[in-house]
């Protein structure tokens, strides 16, 4: 049975597409059919994160109006067959994204998938609403920073009462904390919140804690999905993240600050 | 000088711990307010406008309140309305316009 998965935040900037590209790879790349959605209509970015915005010919909306179908929308990753991309629209038109073509989409990619996830837009209006609506399992990204814990609680309230699970009296739509940005470093001098102080505060499941890491911006750079690089801190962070989503165990990493290498610091190496 | 020492070397309160405090009360404040239906306001101020015919009343003193109460047989929503009127000054009756009055009708 196919998963929708929300990568959501209410918050801009924290770091959901990074995440969504991340996390759709890290499933591929464990041999799950995965497709990843950009809902950021206007604001199409996830194209490029994951390295394929020169093959975008038709998009999500062109396929809820009817004006292409599905298969000629979607993406096929060159470095992982499993892994799928399925670009936004740059229309300016905001209410482009229709609640009933969406489900129909979505219906249509059940069938080919395994896990769909969808790359939310900031914010609480229609875009970020409607990403949100269809999900059956959430990931909350939050930096662990006043701002961005304060609207992911506020996310959390809007899919515990707006989601379609949440109007159907379903069972609720499964919810996971995953903080990134995370410097274990600052955290130790007291100048940045803890995991457990925002897993108190939002008191969801954690699903896993992403360091703050150079290799990000690499990634995004070269337009590869971090778990691609499995040497960097980042990228084994969210195949951990991946394993946890799957149902295993996994032991948090990168939580406590690193013992600097005595040879590491000499030749700078990160 | 001695200022100066001090803010050299006095411990500093960490500013993770203002940013969790600050959160909790935020996030208290604004988690009540969330699940509430929008009625709750007009209510409140129909409910001053009511009792304001009876005792001199202000904004403040009613609090109105929707709750769960999780009893026996599940959740069940609980309206709480809180009026203060401890020290509140009666109105003389010829003040009452249109002359309401709860339990005072003879037959």
């Amino acid at each position: 049975m196919a998963k929708v998965v929300v990568i959501t935040s209410g918050k801009g900037g924290v770091g959901k597409t990074t995440s969504s590209a991340a996390f759709a790879a890290g499933l591929a790349l464990r041999g799950h059919r995965t497709v990843v959605i950009d809902f950021d209509v206007g604001l199409r970015n996830l194209d490029l994160i994951m390295g394929c915005e020169r093959r975008v010919v038709f998009d999500f909306i062109n396929v809820i109006n009817g004006d292409a179908n599905l298969n000629q929308a979607l993406i096929k990753d060159k470095r992982n067959d499993n892994l799928y991309v399925f670009p936004t629209s740059q229309t300016r038109d905001k209410d482009a994204l229709k609640r009933e073509g969406v489900e129909r989409v979505l219906e249509e990619l059940r069938q080919q998938f395994d896990y769909i996830v969808c790359d939310s837009p900031a914010g609480i209006e229609h875009g970020a609403v409607t990403a949100l609506y269809f999900a059956d399992a959430a990931i909350i990204v939050t930096n662990p920073e006043v701002s961005s814990v304060r609207d992911s609680d506020r996310i959390i309230g809007i899919l515990a009462s707006r989601s379609r699970r949440a109007e159907r009296n379903e069972a609720p739509v499964e919810l996971n904390l995953l903080l990134t940005r995370y410097d274990s470093g600052r955290v130790s001098r007291g100048e940045m919140m803890t995991v457990e102080d925002v897993q108190e505060i939002l008191s969801i499941p954690l699903l896993g804690v992403i360091p703050e890491s150079e290799s990000v911006l690499r990634a995004s750079n070269t337009g590869t999905p971090v778990t691609f690089d499995t040497e960097s801190p980042a990228g084994r962070a969210y195949h951990d993240a991946v394993a946890r989503f799957l149902g295993e165990t996994r032991e948090m990493r990168f939580v406590k600050p690193e013992r600097r290498n005595f040879l590491r610091v000499l030749f700078g190496k990160a | 000088m001695m200022n100066l020492f001090k803010s050299l070397f006095a411990p500093q309160r960490n500013s993770a711990s203002v940013a969790k405090e600050r959160l909790k009360i935020v996030l208290a404040h604004e988690r009540a307010g969330r699940d509430a239906p929008d009625f709750l306001p007009k209510l409140q101020k129909e409910l001053i406008d009511v009792v304001g015919r009876y005792v001199e009343i202000r904004d403040d003193m009613i609090r109105v309140n929707l709750g769960k109460n999780l009893g026996k047989a599940g959740d069940t929503s609980l309206l709480e309305i809180n009026i203060e009127i401890d020290g509140a000054k009666r109105r003389s009756v010829s003040g009452i316009a249109g002359g309401a009055s709860i339990g005072g009708a003879k037959a």
